[in-house]
């Protein structure tokens, strides 16, 4: 559903991707691991199509489509769904006001009706069921003043309430308590069906212990250095960075 | 993709969508302003000899006086004698009994305008006094309203009905001669409102009046009295929107409330006229004078403000808070966009003891709007205990805009506590970015980002004038940033 070709994108004329390469099919989950900096986050904000990237060759298509011809919110409601690292607040914009408008954008988008309040609340409710969210982040500014938990967990609420098409999650664990991480990976795990697609950026084995990928690829200084299976996270916690070739050992 | 500066333009150019005229008969006194012309006026409106005087004393004390000295403001010289100050539909005598008997072409404007008389009316339980040009022609609920003794109806009524309520009362918090605006007012204005709401009344609905500017080259001179008598609370609404023009069109309202001991007024306008092309041509001109006094004990008033429209806004509606105990609030959201200017705050006069003030200031600058909040708060020395709490937020979007913040801070008494905080932010990319992951368009998401930064002001109006506002601010501000 999504093939990313020889990617090479800048900032400010410095290259950050240096040729990525990367096939996701339906059903798939992928995980992407690799040092600070090496380009993670870029990649997620390349393909959901956040300004201010220069693209300088490669190309990206997404269920047949050329993705980076998209507006962004365009890729949204084409089911690309992007749980960030760092979610934005918006001071006095209710939280789930947002949520609806989103979820609402989408569905006439792809020609079905806007869920009216009753039929969305029934919905909602369930969704925060079984993320254990409180009631009072429905009233709060999307996610004002939430701990960096509560912001992570609201990043996987929306997911729920949007279903998207293909899933990218970037380090959604980190912040997360343990409860938290086996809440949200559950929610996750809930999502996976024979149709989307999950590209989880993580740090730590331990998420994918519970988010079992289908493959895992090391991203370093803008290159996927090594693919594999999910046994390579694994090695990855015990050995590092280092031994991969590629990769400085600093 | 569209660059931001591509939706900027696209968006911004979008035509005013309120611009059209209806073409009823005006009955216009031709331009030009002299005692004759004030004869005239007071004339055709069948008013009492002190109210003649009053209009002339007015009018003589204008001719000593200057235009205000433009602070931030960049205007082209008014010529008062090119403004017609009178226009009424044809026959003012035989004005509709009810909506019925009201001009379908009038009812069609209103339409065109979003505010269905009739259903609004019915619908919201609210009471309107349509102010169409300068003469009242709908007037509903208004037995309903007499049932608890709430007298709701045009000024020119109250002078024929009231006449001793408005001679003790008009006048008494805006003086004729307050400011060069406020004397011109007095001495030519042509209708506008009168509630009073008697000893220990709640007034059971919410009262409304839209102004229209319709005629053309026809000055406005609305005059609104407003007196809440001892315990008694009402909320008042004021809406506004006017044709697409060539010229520019003065406005200079004055509005007076008077809130006895115990007393509450909550006055919120809804402002959207005209605010002129990209390079302000043709907007309005808003130079309003408002004022409420709290002369008992234990009196409120708040005033809420959504300015979005006018070339030229100029306005700072103010409380003084004489009695012990009484309290003045101001929620201000003032939008420029375009060329449009706003200089608009509040002045909080502290004269009794332990009176409160709190003031909610939010500017959104886009465009090549300038926005200046602009308040005083003068605590007297008799004073004691008083407070105030200011917050003034400013939001920019892109950089060919303005804004400005000009407390001024007057404490006479070494009792009083005051505060005042001040910030100034853009949209960020980093949220327009968010908002469009999650599938909305990039209007969608200015417009969500900045009624959220608005909220504590909109919180504040009476719920269907909300939803209005919130529309009305997404609606001038679509694709400010991209
Ligand atoms: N706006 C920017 N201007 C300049 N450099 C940038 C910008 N955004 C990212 N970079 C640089 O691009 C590189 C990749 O950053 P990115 O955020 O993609 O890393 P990451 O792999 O997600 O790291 P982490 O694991 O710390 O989240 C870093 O060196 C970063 O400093
Ligand atoms: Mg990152």
């Amino acid at each position: 559903m999504l093939q990313v070709k020889d990617l090479k994108v800048s900032i400010d004329g410095k290259e950050i991707l240096k040729g990525i390469s990367l096939d996701v099919k339906p059903g798939e989950v992928h995980a992407i691991m690799g040092p600070n900096g090496s380009g993670k986050s870029t990649l997620s904000h390349v393909l959901t199509g956040r300004e201010g990237y220069d693209v300088t060759s490669g190309s990206v298509s997404y269920l047949g489509k050329d993705l980076l011809d998209m507006e962004p919110e365009e890729r949204a409601r084409e089911g690309i769904f992007l749980a960030f690292q760092y979610p934005v607040e918006i001071p006095g914009v209710n939280n789930m006001y947002f949520l609806k408008a989103a979820v609402n954008a989408r569905r006439v988008h792809q020609g079905m009706e806007e869920l009216d309040a009753l039929d969305f609340m029934d919905s909602l409710k369930e969704k925060m069921a079984l993320l254990k969210m409180d009631d009072s982040f429905l009233k709060r500014g999307v996610n004002e003043g939430f701990s960096g938990g509560e912001k992570k967990r609201n990043e996987i609420l929306q997911m729920a309430m949007l279903e998207p098409k293909l899933a990218l999650l970037d380090e959604t664990d980190s912040g997360l308590d343990i409860d938290a991480l086996q809440i949200c990976s559950d929610g996750v795990n809930s999502l996976r069906n024979k149709e989307r697609g999950f590209v989880v950026i993580t740090h730590y084995q331990r998420l994918l212990d519970y988010i079992v990928p289908d493959f895992v690829h090391v991203l370093a200084d803008g290159r996927i250095v090594k693919s594999g299976g999910k046994d390579l996270a694994l090695e990855l916690e015990e050995k590092g960075y280092g031994w991969i070739e590629g990769i400085d050992a600093a | 993709m569209v660059s931001s500066t591509d939706h900027l333009d696209s968006l911004v150019t979008q035509e005013y969508k309120h611009g059209f005229v209806t073409d009823i008969e005006s009955e216009i006194i031709p331009p030009g302003l002299s005692e004759d012309v004030i004869r005239l006026i007071s004339a055709k409106k069948d008013e009492p000899q002190w109210m003649l005087e009053w209009r002339l004393n007015s009018y003589r004390h204008w001719l000593t006086m200057k235009e205000p000295n433009w602070a931030k403001l960049e205007i082209e010289p008014i010529d008062y004698q090119s403004i017609s100050y009178y226009a009424a539909p044809k026959n003012p005598d035989d004005a509709p009994k009810s909506l019925d008997e009201v001009d379908p072409k009038l009812l069609e404007t209103y339409e065109k305008l979003g505010i269905p008389l009739e259903e609004r009316a019915a619908l919201a339980g609210v009471a309107v006094d349509a102010v169409f040009d300068s003469v009242s022609v709908a007037t509903t609920f208004k037995d309903k309203l007499y049932d608890v003794g709430v007298i709701f109806c045009s000024f020119s009524d109250a002078l024929k009905e009231h006449p001793e309520l408005v001679k003790e009362y008009l006048g008494t918090v805006v003086p004729t001669g307050d400011n060069f605006f406020a004397a011109l007012n007095a001495a030519v204005f042509s209708d506008g409102s009168f509630v009073y709401i008697p000893k220990g009344v709640r007034c059971p609905m919410e009262l409304s009046t839209y102004f229209r500017i319709n005629a053309s080259n026809t000055g406005q001179f609305e005059r609104t009295l407003i007196i809440a008598d001892e315990d008694a609370y009402v909320s008042y609404l004021e809406g506004c929107t006017a044709p697409m023009r060539d010229e520019n069109q003065l406005h200079a309202a004055v509005v007076e409330l008077i809130v006895q001991k115990g007393a509450s007024i909550k006055y919120s306008t809804v402002q959207n006229w005209y605010p002129g092309d990209e390079n302000g041509v043709g907007g309005i001109y808003n130079f309003v004078t408002k004022r409420a006094e709290c002369r008992g004990d234990n009196s409120k008033v708040s005033w809420t403000q959504v300015e979005t429209g006018s070339a030229i806004t100029w306005k700072y509606p103010s409380c003084v808070l004489k009695g012990d105990n009484s309290s003045g609030e101001f929620y201000s959201v003032a939008l420029t966009n375009l060329k449009q200017q706003a200089d608009t705050g509040t002045k909080m006069i502290h004269i009794g003891k332990n009176t409160s003030s709190n003031i909610v200031s939010k500017g959104i600058s886009a465009g090549r709007g300038q926005n200046a909040y602009r308040g005083l708060v003068k605590i007297t020395k008799g004073a004691e205990g008083a407070r105030n709490y200011t917050q003034c937020d400013s939001l920019l979007m892109g950089d060919k805009c303005g804004a400005h913040t000009f407390p001024y801070i007057e404490v006479l008494n070494p009792t009083a506590q005051v505060e005042h905080e001040a910030t100034t932010s853009k949209i960020s990319e980093d949220q327009m970015y968010y908002c469009r992951q999650r599938g909305l368009s990039a209007e969608d998401a200015v417009s969500m980002i900045v009624n959220g930064f608005c909220k504590e002001v909109l919180k504040e109006l009476p719920m269907e004038f909300a939803v209005e506002a919130q529309k009305l601010l997404g609606l001038s501000l679509e694709g400010s940033v991209g």
